[in-house]
């Protein structure tokens, strides 16, 4: 059993690290007050490689390791959530494409993707279909070699800049409304029909476009549908347990900005004639969120080393670590609030943003009882098999 | 970065879980309810090789890492912390510091013995007045001709009175804290040492923890383990893979509950079906899951990078602070899924509520691992 990074997720630990501290660092503050997508940031990960982490040299990509990639969202994370999520919704937009696509496909789509002159997103969210995904009314009627597809997506990340969308919708001719029902297509924004409507205001990650989608009449022909027809939702939940683990990064990088912040402050800190962090009231907080970020740290890795290494049960992995590192992220967050005390509060200081930011973990990419849901029904069933 | 267990440790792991399924679960009520100490347990793991895990073959032992002995001691944890704790004492605090520290003689004298389980050890620290504050010893280690004479008492010590060999740690300048501080090995058998009855304790019933005291207590210098003065660098570098073995521990408890809470929430019916069809109990079954999911990978995580080699001071601190903190927490929601069931002693949730306790208070006392933690974090 060996915990380290190889020598090759160590060089782009260091420089995507490097990068950020350089150039994403200064620009964080900014992105967040204006709400607008980073496109010079964009540019900087597309350009630097960054963006072709998640695919394999196959594909134009350079590396297609979990691990690697949660490697560099973590570290984007650490300075900035809303620029860590340009890497990380590249991977869960083409994810579907990656797992499901014909080799056609892959070749058509990745490449672009992993050179970051496109954009993934990925489309399942709907205005009555949150958590019961399945539940969703977009429907894809069959015309000849296409499909028609009609309704409305909500909380789309990435939504607004993306090219290349992953879209879910139902495809039942006989009103079975049933999982088995829904199909996955490869939509792309010049499409007519395509239609982008309003961007949220949010909380938190305001550089990171959240979008409503609409589908009047778009035609997307059958070559475009992925996998089979009524495979969609299957595949759905498929790409979760894949991503997953980069939202726990996220969080996990978010966790240990804001604690490197907190424990900066605490040794520059003097109260009462010595730094505060020479107070134990102060040393148990910072040992305490330490030792919950490791304890994510644990579980966030070994759920990308899961992957990679193919497990059976990666369904379960993965949804742990996200629930761990979305609730340490929390908690940690707004610890550090604390220690900078009336500081931490301002928006002079990163600590609130990271607070800020730290929330969504915990609803995206299904809600932290979502992933309550997923990991009983795991533990129960392992437990009667 | 690969997590996988090695086909070695994988075999560890059947072994285990065979010893403490066959062995350990059906005697594991009796030990704490009689309160009596498990000398069967003790001899069968040694036939099995299990009680020299770290100690090189050349010396009789399995020459396993530590990851191969967290995954033991889990195993049986799950079903006896008492069990658990006599075998971590002695394979880690009472056996390790003489294959770290011990010269070349005193590991022929003493570790064959230890490893093949014809002797059992303990590790004497803690005082009445050096509990956390470990450096502060008042027990004395006075030069002689020949050796040293000890004088001075020990509480808290696991396997008092059962144990062959204990790592003493006394004063040989005292007053001059933990550089004044030197280590022995003294035996069981030496009429200068006495031992108390056993602590009547809220868990860990099989385990014997008492006092231990040293008067006009003759040890040759051939049983002072390393220098003279560096026995406080002894017993912390035993204490940090100790807190492997204690982390190990609390994570078995924790796992074992969830087990029977998993089990018992599938056959319990309640409004007609299933408890474990109902949200609330999903819930504390996912949340106990993720606790002593992340609990094992730190103790994993910390003892591989022993096992490399690797500082793991931090790492051990965090694991057994993590660890045992969740080990409070998910024995006692364990017991909560059972209801009144798990009040009563007839269903082992009670009682892995009493153990886990422990495991938050010795071996460093969780409020220590927090300032072992914070000087780690603000160093670095």
């Amino acid at each position: 059993m060996d915990f380290r990074l190889s020598e090759e997720q160590q060089q782009i630990k260091q420089m995507v690290h490097e990068l950020c501290l350089e150039r994403v660092e200064p620009r964080a503050a900014a992105i967040d007050e204006s709400g607008e997508f980073p496109w010079d940031i964009k540019e900087l990960f597309a350009s630097h490689d960054i963006l072709a982490i998640p695919f394999t040299p196959d594909y134009g990509g350079v590396s297609g390791s979990a691990v690697t990639l949660i490697v560099a969202i973590e570290e984007i994370s650490k300075f900035c959530a809303t620029s860590s999520l340009i890497l990380s919704v590249q991977s869960l937009g083409s994810l579907p494409i990656w797992l499901a696509g014909t080799e056609e496909q892959k070749r058509k789509y990745l490449p672009p993707l992993a050179r970051g002159e496109r954009l993934a997103a990925y489309a399942l969210t709907e205005p009555g279909s949150g958590s019961d995904a399945g539940g969703m009314r977009t429907r894809a009627v069959r015309r000849g070699d296409s499909y028609l597809i009609n309704g409305s997506k909500t909380f789309i990340t990435g939504g607004s800049v993306a090219d290349t969308l992953v879209v879910f919708a139902r495809t039942d001719q006989d009103g079975d409304a049933s999982l088995r029902n829904i199909s996955a297509f490869i939509v792309e924004k010049d499409m007519p029909g395509f239609k982008v409507g309003k961007l949220e205001k949010k909380l938190g990650i305001r550089g990171s476009p959240t979008a409503q989608i609409f589908f009047e009449d778009l035609v997307v022909p059958e070559k475009n549908r992925l996998g089979r027809d009524g495979d969609g939702f299957r595949l759905a939940m498929r790409v979760l347990d894949h991503s997953r683990p980069g939202i726990a990064a996220q969080a996990l990088g978010l966790a240990e900005g804001a604690f490197e912040l907190a424990r900066r402050y605490a040794r520059e800190r003097h109260q009462f004639g010595k730094p505060i962090s020479e107070f134990q009231g102060i040393q148990f907080l910072l040992a305490d969120m330490a030792t919950q970020i490791e304890a994510a740290r644990a579980l966030t890795y070994a759920a990308a080393d899961a992957i990679d290494r193919q497990l059976a049960e990666i369904n379960l992995t993965s949804a742990m670590a996200k629930l761990c590192a979305s609730d340490t992220a929390m908690r940690v967050t707004t610890d550090a609030v604390q220690v900078l005390g009336g500081y931490g509060y301002l928006r002079d200081f990163p600590a609130e943003r990271m607070m800020r930011d730290a929330k969504i973990t915990q609803i995206y990419e299904g809600t932290n009882e979502i992933q309550r849901l997923v990991i009983a029904r795991a533990l129960l069933k392992e437990k009667k098999s | 970065m690969n997590l996988a267990l090695t086909s070695e440790q994988e075999e560890i792991r059947r072994l285990a879980r065979d010893f403490a399924e066959r062995e350990v679960k059906p005697r594991a009520d009796a030990i704490d309810h009689r309160v009596e100490f498990p000398r069967d347990l003790v001899e069968k793991a040694a036939r099995l090789g299990l009680l020299g895990m770290l100690v090189p073959d050349s010396f009789g032992g399995a020459g396993l890492d530590h990851l191969s002995f967290a995954i033991f001691i889990e195993e049986v944890a799950k079903f006896s912390g008492s069990t658990a704790v006599i075998i971590d004492v002695h394979t880690s605090v009472g056996t390790e510091p003489i294959v770290l520290f011990g010269s070349e003689e005193q590991k022929h004298r003493w570790l064959p013995d230890l490893a093949q389980g014809r002797k059992l050890a303990a590790f004497a620290l803690t005082e009445p007045e050096a509990g956390s504050d470990a450096a502060h010893l008042k027990t004395t280690a006075v030069r002689t001709s020949s050796g040293y004479v000890l004088d001075g008492s020990k509480i808290f010590i696991t396997n008092a009175g059962e144990a062959d060999s204990y790592v003493v740690m006394a004063a040989t300048r005292p007053g001059s804290g933990a550089g004044g501080v030197s280590a022995f090995v003294v035996s069981g058998a030496n009429p200068g040492m006495t031992v108390g009855p056993p602590f009547k304790k809220m868990g860990l019933n099989g385990s014997a923890i008492a006092e231990v005291f040293f008067k006009d207590c003759e040890v040759p210098e051939s049983d002072r383990l390393g220098a003279e003065g560096e026995g406080f660098r002894i017993a912390m570098r035993a204490l940090d893979s100790g807190r492997i073995g204690i982390s190990a521990q609390a994570v078995g408890l924790a796992q074992g509950a969830l087990d029977d809470a998993i089990a018992y929430a599938q056959e319990r019916k309640q409004f007609n079906k299933p408890i474990a069809e109902l949200q609330t109990i999903q819930n504390k079954i996912a949340d106990m899951g993720v606790r002593v999911s992340a609990a094992r990978w730190l103790t994993w995580n910390a003892a591989a990078r022993c096992d490399a080699g690797l500082p793991f001071t931090r790492e051990a601190s965090m694991a057994k602070l993590y660890a045992t903190d969740i080990a409070m927490e998910v024995t006692l929601d364990a017991l909560q899924v059972f209801g009144g069931y798990g009040y009563l002693e007839e269903y082992p949730m009670a009682r892995r509520v009493r153990d886990a306790k422990a495991c938050q208070i010795y071996e460093g006392t969780n409020q220590i691992q927090r300032i072992v933690i914070a000087r780690e974090v603000l160093t670095a």
